[in-house]
């Protein structure tokens, strides 16, 4: 068909032939793409849950982690057809643990959180349930306003949110449902809402990244940062989610006044700024600053990216109870339309399952929140980096942290 | 000197063409109906708070001062491209004719990126770089459709009265190309005013980042709302103001053909010809794609699936030929109205029409949520509502194309159609589309370009699990991997380079091959 669209476009003149050429194209995007999912993506879509059998490494016998009801669960065979079924005969069948009343089921999941990083292990919660997951990946703070705008109309089942702040938002403007405490109560209530709204999933912290080739003995302190000698060294993304959530944290322990003292001396100590974390530590790495206030795991995203051996950063995780300490989570909510979708539950206790969780803090360094999940060895325990004791349901107040860093002229 | 009147008649437009016209300022709207709508719920006093505050007008300014300094580069430099390639033998002309134009094929996010990896330039400097680069093609094609128009006898009659070469440039010609320049150049004052993704990895705090923040700061759409109605106001002056400086219609010295300039002998200025065009395409073209080029190189072996690559490079294309379909359907009746009648109405349409241009992409995404899941729910997260966002986005790119080819169109024939009795919906269909044919064309692959390019509208639009080439981008550069993404920002170049070449060949045509018999209506400025 598409060999046919270069071919059949009349050759008069070359206007017409754009317009032909878009005619024709129009019928093939619509038979293919109008239905939902593109008819070309779909079949990529296939070879990808294919592949990420492979890669995810599976407990034999995954656990029943349908949600709070009883229903009895039965091992059923999903065959997974393949365009090239040679090519990989030990993916072709899968065997999965599935409750009856979820296969089929449709999920549509908003997440903020990067496709790369989880999209196969939604991948994973699809192959072991059978339910028809249809994810939207786009900035969690978009994502967040276009909940918001499409209130009670939304299709979204699940809210899944690169941080607690966006969450936030949502709670205030009750569009979550309550989750069934037999899912809270897998996470330590630090890391998860009062009212039950939203779980914690995943645990990121706030760290020095350092260049070791310039200074020997890197901060243990926010404090240590407003020291001369890193004048002008020091990379921070003022735009940033995460570094904003630092000055609320800051902000809700140690008071506006103080904080504004705090940010004012680090802003004469002429910081400099960046788009992104990840260009922090790039920037660390090629020697532009000395030090970067980055979340802990984009240095493990630019070894993979570039290889162990051209990364020469470190991380330095304050010490702990000093306010640049703090343990911000990536976590997930229902909406009130997901309610009474059993999938939106099942897909929550799936993200705190052993598999889940052993998969974030293996594939994306992040902590897993779950206790009885081990974090990456490389990684000190999280309750030596934790900051202030800090209540993540109150990181919602972000319109104040704006105003502050507005008035001190970081933003 | 008889200068030939295109002026539009105030005569009633027919219904077949005011309907279609109305409806498509009618979706151009929507985005200024919901930022109306949300603004307002701020109440007038949190509405001034929001406007009064320093901040807001500090970054006004910058936003203004960006916008003010790119337009006047690219101004400077786009005119003086389509000098060099149709007004000297300088060598190659063909070659830079194509070259100067490509560089629409790069997004400015991609530039953006690829200028601060290789030169670590930010800030303003680097703002103003990249957006200079990428921007100037789009004065660069109108003013040379222009000057290929224009009647040489008039500068030879200056040149025959003792005015030099410079002060006949001065005085005679560019005077001319006012029209051509002001269009390239809203649009390009436009764009930079609502660019967000080069000046944010730029790190140039701008009034687009005000806007960025307040949705992610406070997930409020209240203040960001208030600054997009300043912003369009902003754009609404700018859009005022080239229409009190546009001249429509063409000066000739005699009825007939309009007689060509040879072309001026460079000499001993080949060479600052040469190095000019060389640092232009140096700077725009070369940049961008080595630095992509040694990324690619870079990377680990088969970063990406060929696979996948191949089936994004098609829902990319076949998503964004419907999206020029549908811009070119909805700019076509909107830039025949207002060429050929010029009403308070047809006024109103014609600035409708640029609002899509003067907000950033989220802005008219989320204004296109609000709109969908409340009136048209049946397509909402389907693809014709991301075909009627990019749209509301791309409209005045089309309509400026189609309405520069039409403008050179004598009104006469219109009336000589009447005079025959052809009624006013056939004269459109029989006599004055198929003069701005290449515009059509021309508009069709601007629109289609820019929709290959977009990113901010198609992520919050998009049918679930579609995947275009800016968003498999988006992905992998969300983590920071450069290897994976550049496969995909080449991809979106070669496939945007292909409506760009389109536009340049239907500018060409329109400078007048040797091909065919000249017509005197066949001068006509295309885009």
């Amino acid at each position: 068909m598409r060999d046919g669209v270069g071919l059949n476009a009349s050759s008069r003149k070359r206007a017409l032939q754009t317009t032909s050429l878009g005619l024709a194209l129009f019928a093939f995007a619509f038979a293919g793409a109008m239905p939902g999912v593109p008819a070309a993506a779909a079949t990529s879509t296939t070879k990808k849950a294919v592949k990420s059998t492979t890669k995810i490494k599976t407990t034999p016998k995954p656990k029943p982690t349908v949600g709070s009801s009883a229903s009895p669960t039965t091992i059923t065979t999903t065959k997974i057809t393949t365009t090239k079924p040679a090519a990989s005969p030990s993916a072709a069948t899968v065997v999965a643990v599935t409750s009856p009343n979820l296969s089929g089921r449709k999920l549509v999941i908003y997440s903020g959180r990067a496709e790369r990083l989880v999209d196969p292990i939604i991948k994973q919660f699809s192959l072991e349930t059978g339910v028809d997951v249809s994810v939207r990946y786009a900035d969690t703070s978009q994502l967040a306003a276009t909940l918001l705008e499409e209130g009670d109309r939304t299709k979204a089942d699940v809210f899944f949110s690169q941080d607690a702040g966006a969450l936030g938002a949502l709670v205030n403007e009750k569009r979550f449902a309550t989750l069934p405490s037999a899912t809270l109560n897998r996470v330590d209530p630090k890391y998860r809402a009062d009212d039950g709204t939203w779980v914690g999933v995943s645990g990121r912290a706030r760290v020095f990244v350092y260049d070791p080739r310039q200074i020997t003995r890197p901060p243990s302190s926010i404090n240590d940062l407003l020291d001369p000698k890193y004048r002008g060294k020091i990379g921070y993304v003022p735009t940033n989610a995460s570094f904003q959530s630092f000055v609320t944290a800051m902000r809700v322990s140690i008071g506006d006044d103080a904080s504004k003292t705090w940010l004012s001396a680090f802003k004469a100590n002429r910081p400099v700024v960046y788009a992104s974390n990840g260009a922090v530590v790039v920037a660390a790495n090629n020697g532009e600053i000395a030090v970067g206030l980055v979340n802990h795991y984009y240095l493990y995203e630019r070894i993979r990216a570039d290889g162990a051996d051209r990364v020469f950063v470190k991380n330095e995780y304050p010490e702990k109870g000093d306010l640049g300490g703090l343990v911000n989570v990536a976590g997930v909510g229902v909406l009130k339309e997901g309610a009474d979708n059993p999938a939106a539950a099942a897909f929550v206790n799936f993200l705190l399952s052993k598999t889940a969780q052993t998969y974030f803090a293996e594939t994306t360094y992040e902590y897993p929140l779950v206790p009885s999940v081990a974090r990456h060895p490389s990684l000190p325990p999280v309750q030596t980096v934790e900051g202030p004791n800090i209540d993540l349901s109150k990181l919602d107040s972000l319109r104040e942290t704006l105003a502050l860093l507005r008035t001190v002229g970081m933003l | 000197m008889s200068r030939i009147h295109y002026a539009p008649t105030r005569t009633g437009a027919p219904l077949a063409l005011l309907v279609p016209a109305v409806a498509a300022a009618g979706i151009a709207l929507i985005p200024l109906v919901y930022i109306v709508v949300r603004a307002s719920e701020a109440g007038l006093d949190g509405v001034r708070r929001e406007i009064v505050s320093t901040r807001t007008l500090h970054l006004l300014s910058r936003s203004l001062t960006l916008a003010v300094s790119v337009t006047l580069a690219s101004a400077v430099i786009g005119t003086s491209c389509a000098f060099l390639v149709t007004r000297t033998d300088v060598r190659g002309r063909a070659v830079l004719a194509v070259a100067f134009a490509a560089p629409l094929a790069i997004p400015t996010y991609v530039a953006a990126y690829t200028w601060l990896a290789a030169t670590g330039v930010s800030g303003f400097r680097g703002s103003f770089l990249v957006l200079t680069t990428c921007c100037y093609p789009y004065v660069y094609l109108p003013v040379r459709a222009a000057i290929s128009g224009l009647d040489a006898r008039q500068q030879e009659v200056a040149r025959s009265l003792g005015v030099g070469a410079l002060s006949t440039l001065w005085r005679v010609t560019l005077p001319q190309l006012r029209s051509a320049i002001g269009s390239g150049s809203l649009l390009v004052a436009l764009y930079v005013l609502s660019d967000f993704g080069a000046v944010s990895l730029m790190r140039h705090d701008v009034f687009t980042t005000s806007i960025f923040l307040s949705y992610q700061g406070s997930f409020d759409r209240t203040p960001a709302a208030i600054l997009g109605c300043l912003l369009v106001s902003v754009t609404g002056l700018l859009v005022w103001t080239e229409a009190r400086v546009r001249r429509e219609g063409v000066d000739r010295s005699a009825k007939g053909a309009a007689s060509r300039a040879p072309k001026i002998k460079l000499g001993r200025w080949s060479l600052p010809g040469w190095v000019f065009a060389g640092s232009v395409v140096g700077l725009s073209l070369g940049v961008p794609m080595v630095t992509l080029a040694s990324w690619l190189a870079d990377s680990p072996a088969n970063p990406v699936s060929f696979d996948s690559l191949r089936s994004t490079v098609w829902s990319t294309i076949g998503v964004s030929m419907l999206g020029a379909v549908f811009t070119i359907s909805l700019a076509i009746p909107v830039a025949v109205l207002v060429s050929r009648y010029r009403s308070r109405l047809a006024r109103g349409i014609e600035a409708a029409s640029y609002i899509g241009h003067a907000l950033p992409g989220v802005v008219i995404a989320l204004s296109l949520v609000f709109f969908g899941v409340r009136f048209a729910t049946p397509i909402y997260q389907r693809l014709p509502l991301l075909i009627g966002g990019y749209g509301v986005l791309f409209l005045p790119l089309a309509v400026a194309s189609v309405r520069s080819s039409l403008a050179n169109a004598p009104i006469a024939l219109d009336d000589v159609g009447r005079s025959l009795g052809v009624n006013p919906t056939a004269i459109v269909r029989r006599v004055l589309l198929p003069i701005a044919a290449p515009g059509v064309g021309a508009g069709a692959a601007l629109a289609f370009l820019t929709c290959i390019k977009e990113l901010p509208a198609t992520l919050l639009l998009r049918p679930n699990g579609l995947e275009t080439l800016a968003t498999r981008l988006w992905t992998e550069t969300s983590v920071a991997d450069y290897g994976r993404a550049a496969p995909y920002a080449i991809a979106i170049v070669a496939v945007a380079s292909v409506p760009t070449l389109l536009l340049t060949s239907l500018s060409f045509e329109s400078m007048g091959s040797t091909r065919r018999p000249r017509r005197p209506r066949r001068r006509s400025s295309v885009w």
